[in-house]
This record gives C-alpha cells, structure tokens and sequence, in this order.
C-alpha cells in the first residue's frame, strides 16, 4: 500500500491534495490531517511526498517491486533547486543522491509559446503531429478550452457523502 | 460595553447566588474531568505506544552507526546527544514550538493559533486565580476579559477562514459536524458565552446557564474532541527536533546544496554558476487549484 501520511508531522496545509496527479491524496475530515483514500489506485509518483513541506509523508513499496525492510526518502527543496534522495536496502546498503531539479531561477527563462505560429498544414500532415488529436492539431482554429466548450470547473474536492 | 475592571464572576458572589466553595468544587470537577478523558484518550489512541516506538526506532539507527554508503556522503551525520544536548531541544521546543506555535509554516495561521492559545491560558488562569484566590482584583479581571476576547477573535478567525478542510479543499464553512467540530465550537461558544455574561454585567440569568453549558461542553467532551491535542503536540514537537539534531531523522536525506562537497559532485555540475536562492516555484501560491 504505497503513500501514508505521519499525521503528527501533517499540519493539513493541502500540497499534496492539490498535486497528486489521481486526486486521491485528500484531508480526512475528523483529524483534519491529509491521507490517501484510495491506495491501490496509487501510483507512487512521489509527488505528494515531494510537495510536502513538512516530509510527512512515505511510501510502502508494493510488495512484489520492494520488499519489506527497504526506505526510500526524499526532500525536494526548490528554494536551492535540489532534490535529495536516501535509498536503504533492506542489507543496509545505502545511497544518497542530490540533484538539481531547476538550473534557472524559478519563473525566469520560460519560452511564450502565445506568440509562436499555428502548426502549418504541412506539420499538421507530418509525421510528428498526423496521428494528434485535432484538438492538439488545432485543425479547428484555436486550442479547446472549457470556455470554449461551454464547460466549467466545480470548486472543491467531489466525492460522495459516504466517504 | 464590556467593563474591564470586573468579572462577572465577582456578581455571583455580590448576589449570594454561589459561594466560592461551589466554584471551587466546579472547577475541580472539569480539571478532573480533563486529566481522566485526557488519560483515556491516550490509552484509546494508543499515544504512548506510538511515541515509544519512534523513540525506540530512532535510538537503533543510531546504534546502527554510519551506513554502509556507496553513493553520497554519510560522514558525520549521525550525533550521540548529551542531556545537556537535549535540555538545550526540550528548551527550544517549549519556546518555539509550544509558546509560539511553531509547527504552523504559515504566519497567520500562526497567529491565530497564538491568540486561541494564549486567549484560552489567560481567561482559565484568571478563572482558576479568582475562584481559587477567592478575590476578584482589577488586574485579574482585565486579564479575564482580554483572555476571553483573544479567545474570540482566535477561534473565529480560525472557524472562517483557517479550518484545515476549508482551506484545503473548499468544505464550505457552514458545514458543521459536531464530533469533528466539537472542540472548536466549544471555545467559539465560551468566548461568545464569557463576553456577553461580562456585557450583561454578570448575575444568574441565560448567559450564566449558558457559560456553564459551553464549558461543561468543552471540558466534558475532552474524550471525543480535539482538546487533548494539546498535550500531544509539544511532545511530537520534541520528537521532531530530537530525531532531526541526532542525525537519524526518520531516514530522510541528511546532503543539501550548502556543503562543498555535495556542490562538487558529478550531479550537481549543473547548479555549479546558479545562484543558491532559486525562488519559489510550486510554493509561490496557495494550494489552492481546485
């Protein structure tokens, strides 16, 4: 079962319900503390346990990638632009990594795709982009937004009341 | 208008309504309360257990000694603390994590946590120094009243605008459970309840029943609330900084980019020429993309 919250580290601040990429990092609404309700549907992208502020989060391998006894750990600080990795073996090998995980200054430096052109016909019909959607294509016109589609986003986190 | 030289506590006793002594016996009564529920809601969670259990984890990496490292740096992350070492943490955990909520990342919720806090110490102690000193004296009573005030803007504050499922994921604030809501709802109703006893000039009418049903409330439903989290945390908070100042740190990675060595490595080359403060980049806003 792979992430799990220390709950006396959480304080509920809500990074990893707004990261996970399967929306199922929510907060548990007795101790107000943030938990994965859905654990088989986990993928273990590590990307609650990287958003965390606090590390209070880990992740339980599955069983049949990691064997019992092992830790893996991480501490993504973006203020240095780092991200720290701790793997133990269950021997007690272990390996520390660090790694950028920016060489640029936050913010600074990102392409403005707006004022790029269309992709023309002839890009359209290449190879890269012949098999896209046409939404990507843009055979349309312009890129599909929820505007666009008459579509809006509900604000908050859905799920039934059972839960 | 709220008088800040006087309780109405003290109109109890002008009235003849109550004598000290029946004071006395109901503040006893919700201390005891307090302590039994507080016990029994450790027992139940099994606090104790958990708490050994991280203390005895920790204590055997340390045994365990430097580990056998084929990539990084494991030289000198690991520290036997002396009882000078951790009289020095349990100083520091009572100063910054308990006196001035230092769990709490974010200041304003910092903030109010403080005023809830310190509100809460402040209108009891002066309960307890008034009925157990059998005096009301104008100092107490300011402290009276401006504890129950902090109390209020605290707890309020919180309620509409820092309750944890609010904030991070849009519950709307109106929604109200009571075993989840108890403990907050029960300081909201004190504060509420202490203020317009003061404001009515005190006496035995509806906001006296009142006082009393909200801190029977608060004191009595210990065992299914959130009260004994205050006696939890500072503890947690002790743990926290042991682990982090004897190395062991739940195995977390010990390398940052501060030391030279690190900065070396084949890995990092990249970050070689870039400035050590790269800002904020998921952090610069509020998690808040629901």
């Amino acid at each position: 079962m792979p992430t799990f919250v220390y709950m006396t580290r959480c304080d509920g601040c809500g990074h990893c319900v707004d990261i996970c990429p399967s929306d199922i990092m929510h907060i548990d609404d007795k101790y107000r503390r943030a938990y994965n309700i859905e654990p088989n549907m986990c993928w273990e992208c590590y990307s609650c346990v990287k958003a965390c502020p606090h590390q209070a989060i880990d992740v339980r391998g599955y069983a049949d990638f990691a064997p019992l006894g092992h830790s893996v750990r991480t501490i993504r600080d973006e203020e240095k632009g780092t991200i720290a990795w701790r793997v133990k073996f269950r021997d007690g090998r272990v390996k520390n990594f660090l790694s950028p995980i920016t060489t640029q200054p936050w913010g600074t430096k990102i392409p403005d795709f707006r004022d790029e052109a269309e992709p023309s016909d002839e890009m359209r019909n290449s190879e890269l982009l012949s098999f896209e959607p046409k939404y990507i294509r843009m055979d349309d016109g312009g890129l599909h937004t929820l505007e666009s589609n008459k579509l809006s986003l509900k604000l908050g986190a859905q799920y039934h009341e059972s839960h | 208008m709220i008088n800040f030289d006087t309780t109405p506590i003290a109109t109890l006793i002008d009235s003849a309504a109550y004598t000290y002594a029946d004071m006395q016996m109901y503040v006893i009564i919700m201390v005891a309360l307090v302590v039994s529920m507080t016990i029994a809601d450790l027992i139940h969670k099994g606090s104790k257990t958990y708490f050994d259990n991280a203390a005895a984890e920790a204590e055997a990496l340390l045994a365990a000694g430097d580990a056998n490292c084929s990539v990084g740096n494991e030289e000198g992350r690991l520290k036997q603390l002396s009882a000078g070492d951790k009289a020095g943490i349990m100083r520091d955990t009572l100063l910054i994590d308990v006196a001035t909520a230092g769990e709490f990342s974010d200041p304003v919720r910092r903030l109010v946590h403080v005023l809830t806090m310190y509100g809460f110490i402040l209108f009891n102690a002066a309960t307890a120094m008034i009925i157990f000193g059998e005096e009301s004296t104008a100092i107490l009573a300011q402290v009276w009243n401006t504890g129950a005030i902090l109390l209020f803007i605290g707890t309020f504050w919180y309620w509409f605008s820092f309750k944890v499922d609010s904030v991070s994921e849009a519950v709307p604030w109106t929604s109200v459970t009571l075993r989840k809501d108890s403990f907050s709802l029960a300081l909201m109703a004190t504060s509420v309840t202490a203020i317009g006893w003061s404001i009515t000039n005190g006496g035995t009418g509806i906001w006296f029943a009142l006082v009393i049903f909200s801190t029977a409330s608060l004191f009595g439903g210990v065992y299914w609330s959130k009260f004994s989290h205050m006696f939890f945390k500072p503890v947690a908070g002790y743990n926290r900084r042991i682990i982090k100042a004897n190395g062991t740190n739940e195995n977390l990675p010990h390398e940052t980019r501060e030391s030279e060595w690190q900065q070396n490595r084949h890995s990092m080359e990249l970050l070689k020429d870039a400035p050590m403060d790269m800002g904020l980049g998921i952090k610069r806003e509020a998690p808040k993309h629901y």
